[in-house]
């Protein structure tokens, strides 16, 4: 293994960044009207919800990248491997993030909607300024530990041609006949990326969990 | 866009065959890996140093890498030390690793959240550790580890679907092997997604109602 070999696999870096990052932000903003439908009064809407979260849950990553890429990609509009991958993660990403906050929703105590109400604060403003800042704090630690699994997911988006760790890493496997060096370091690159997304969960979750009423 | 009445009933076969050895790959994977899971916990608490650093090591390697890169490593890596696996076998050991580092977490968090009491009661009326292990902590964690053991399961199950990136005849490359040949990558793909939510859905459900009851049931 020289040196060039390991700016090779590093080039993969950012492309592994760009898509966990995109993907875990595209499924926090879409789990929010997701987990709203789930939570739904109207019952149609709360079925719907469910099903889209279950239909998206109960089929494979990978899976779900072919069918945008090659499903979609080859019949119905031409679709670059990156947004392919971005779109397909995102969408698990919104089901799962959707399943997180509705945890956090249902942990946060009744006492808070009740005191929310005798302070006749509507339905509204009990979830702006009451429940969904506290639901945020509880939500913070599954949240980070999926930004860890999506990070590790977004391996999957190799076999489309992004060219991120796991590809770089195959590439050049390929190139070298040296599977075995290669595959340790690009496994060692995703374990030192986690490292600061945990660390940064816990210090964020010592701050933010002295601020939820118990 | 919708697969033809004649298309599903031509793929259906080689596409059950695929999905066949995805379940194979499953059940093998969670057979020696949830044993190997419970020896990495056992290691992970070991009072042995040496022990202890191993299973830490084969714990964090085999949870911190993505499943496909561990698939990878074994396939195309182990063959350049002259070890040569074939892609079901290498399937089956780099998922048991990963079930076996994934479970380990899971049996350590419900081993250590049996009261104290009962350890020492075990150690009062003369069980060695090994008896006391047996009899005592290892029947009381399990049930609290079931739920989240199941849920793990559909985890691995699906994850099955990576053994396409090393060439194992299983259902995500049957359907991409359809598409190639016939050009109709989304009606072929749609069918192998409907029969992975056909198991994962229900599984997951299950699962579900497996957690709620095991809740009620739970002793604090």
């Amino acid at each position: 293994m020289s040196t060039a070999d390991l700016f090779t696999i590093l080039r993969g870096l950012p492309w592994t960044a760009a898509l966990t990052l995109g993907a875990f932000l595209a499924g926090a903003v879409l789990g929010v009207p997701l987990v709203a439908a789930r939570q739904s009064r109207i019952l149609p809407l709360r079925f719907v919800a469910m099903v889209f979260i279950q239909i998206v849950r109960g089929i494979p990553p990978i899976l779900w990248l072919f069918i945008i890429f090659f499903g979609l990609g080859m019949s119905v509009f031409p679709i670059s491997p990156f947004n392919a991958a971005l779109a397909g993660l995102g969408l698990i990403a919104a089901a799962n993030m959707a399943e997180i906050y509705r945890g956090a929703l249902a942990s946060i105590h009744f006492g808070q909607w009740e005191a929310s109400s005798a302070l006749n604060l509507g339905r509204w403003y009990t979830l702006t300024d009451v429940v969904a800042p506290q639901a945020f704090r509880v939500a913070l630690p599954s949240a980070a530990s999926y930004l860890i699994g999506l990070m590790k997911e977004t391996a999957v988006a190799s076999t489309i041609g992004v060219s991120e760790l796991a590809f770089q890493g195959n590439q050049l496997s390929q190139l070298t006949f040296r599977g075995l060096e290669v595959f340790a370091l690009v496994g060692m690159f995703y374990i030192l990326l986690s490292l600061p997304v945990a660390w940064l969960s816990r210090v964020a979750d010592g701050y933010l969990q002295a601020k939820v009423a118990r | 866009m919708l697969p033809s009445y004649e298309e599903l009933s031509a793929w259906l076969p080689d596409l059950l065959s695929g999905l066949s050895i995805s379940l194979q790959v499953t059940a093998l994977s969670l057979l020696i890996g949830i044993p190997f899971g419970l020896l990495l916990a056992l290691g992970v608490l070991a009072k042995s140093r040496l022990t202890k650093i191993i299973a830490l090591f084969l714990v964090e390697v085999g949870r911190g890498a993505p499943a496909l890169v561990l698939l990878q490593f074994i396939y195309f890596g182990l063959p350049t030390t002259g070890l040569t696996l074939g892609s079901f076998t290498a399937a089956v050991i780099a998922l048991a690793w990963n079930t076996g580092a994934y479970t380990s977490e899971i049996i350590r968090a419900s081993l250590q959240s049996i009261p104290h009491g009962q350890r020492e009661a075990a150690v009062a009326i003369g069980l060695n550790r090994l008896d006391a292990l047996r009899y005592v902590l290892l029947p009381q964690g399990l049930r609290v580890a079931l739920p989240a053991l199941l849920a793990f399961s559909i985890l691995i199950f699906q994850g099955t679907s990576l053994c396409f990136t090393i060439a194992l005849p299983e259902l995500v490359s049957r359907a991409y092997e359809i598409g190639s040949n016939t050009f109709r990558y989304f009606p072929a793909l749609l069918a192998a997604g409907v029969l992975y939510a056909s198991i994962s859905i229900p599984a997951a459900l299950l699962v579900s109602h497996v957690e709620k009851r095991a809740g009620s049931y739970a002793q604090r």
